[in-house]
């Protein structure tokens, strides 16, 4: 049955609130959730207080400054701090997004933060992904041809190229799956938006020979159909990409090969 | 705790090879219903309040008696086959299983027991 309340050892308590830095006077508020595995405690909230006339504009701009200036143990993943390596993923004011790109201004009040919903949580605001990047192998993220290598590069029409859109872009932040409720109650079959809009990109790709094979591993209950397009996948992608229509474009071709 | 890879863990049994009949259904059923649900509401409508026997005359026509029997048909299996994906959605182990029989079983009493009582009015 789904799990409605939160376990007993995963209920978030009120943590610590850290000092105001000295002599600031344009001060914002974060809340952050913060969970180490090495002491046996609840999760808890910790407050901090940022100079926003000393700290960049992005929401990850501040919390390497709490990192750097407030609290070392502050546990996050980034790396590019452009929107590209898909690290820094995270639900903040509620949303899943990469904390890079996405201004402070976009926020009204306190800012809070959690780690991605629904996720085992490593600590802090690292989630443990290793599923949803087996999952992402499991649907072969690679080209899959059967006719021997041409002599230059497989040759793709423009038009083709272009249907790869809205696709390649995914930079796999996991945002779109961890905000599907199908995949918060079904992730263990449910490939999630994140792996079918892979999926998707090289069932379309016009050089890829494998097409059957892929739409047959697809063919099943729970690893596609668990897609209710509830759109919260669309909603929350940080790169706008749409993967509840790369969802409903399988289940189309599922359709046509089949009626 | 088991000891599987990631892999294993994440492809599972492999695919069903199935899905796409059920989705497809549910898909027809709604276009169905789409026109069903209007055409019942107004041969159904105009009989309440009337008594039993211009009802019974009403609905021994075959049009009225042909569109409330497809409807309460057409109705339980779009229901039977929502629910059942409802249950999977939320219902695991045993208990979504017998949830399913359950569901099932009663979708058909229900669709059974609608075309009774229209047979009963009509012939």
């Amino acid at each position: 049955m789904v799990q409605l309340t939160l376990p007993k050892n995963s209920r978030v308590t009120t943590g610590k609130t850290w000092p105001k830095p000295d002599g600031a006077t344009n001060l914002r508020k974060f809340q952050i959730y913060r969970w180490t595995p090495d002491d046996g405690e609840n999760p808890r909230v910790d407050t901090y207080f940022v100079d926003m006339d000393t700290c960049g504009p992005m929401i990850l701009d501040a919390l390497i400054k709490i990192k750097n200036e407030i609290d070392p143990t502050l546990t996050f993943r980034r790396s590019c701090r452009e929107g590209i390596c898909g690290s820094c993923a995270m639900n903040i004011d509620g949303i899943n997004t990469l904390a890079c790109i996405y201004g402070m201004d976009e926020v009204k009040g306190d800012v809070k933060i959690y780690p991605l919903p629904h996720m085992p949580v490593i600590r802090d605001l690292i989630p443990d992904l290793t599923h949803f990047y087996a999952q992402h192998a499991s649907i072969m993220p690679w080209l899959e041809t059967k006719t021997n290598r041409p002599a230059k590069e497989w040759r793709q029409s423009i038009e083709d190229r272009k249907k790869l859109d809205g696709l390649y872009e995914c930079v796999m932040c996991a945002s779109c799956s961890t905000s599907c409720p199908s995949y918060w109650w079904n992730g263990d079959r449910y490939l999630g938006p994140a792996a079918l809009l892979h999926a998707y990109r090289w069932i379309i790709d016009s050089r890829d020979e494998a097409t059957g094979e892929r739409l047959d591993e697809l063919e099943d209950p729970f690893k596609l159909y668990r897609c209710h397009t509830i759109m919260n996948c669309a909603k929350t992608c940080p790169k706008g990409l749409n993967p509840a229509k790369a969802i409903a474009e399988i289940k189309k071709m599922m359709v046509e090969r089949t009626v | 705790m088991r000891y599987l890879t990631d892999r294993k863990r994440a492809v599972g049994m492999g695919s069903a090879k199935t899905g796409t009949a059920h989705f497809w259904a549910m898909k027809v059923s709604s276009v169905a219903l789409l026109l069903l649900i209007p055409m019942f509401l107004f041969t159904f409508g105009p009989m309440l309040g009337e008594d039993h026997a211009t009802v019974v005359a009403y609905f021994a026509r075959p049009f009225p008696a042909i569109v409330a029997a497809l409807t309460i048909v057409v109705s339980f299996m779009h229901f039977k086959d929502g629910v059942q994906v409802l249950i999977e959605d939320y219902v695991h182990g045993l208990a979504q299983k017998i949830l399913i029989i359950l569901m099932i079983c009663l979708s058909y009493a229900a669709a059974a027991t609608g075309l009774f009582a229209i047979a009963r009015i009509a012939l």
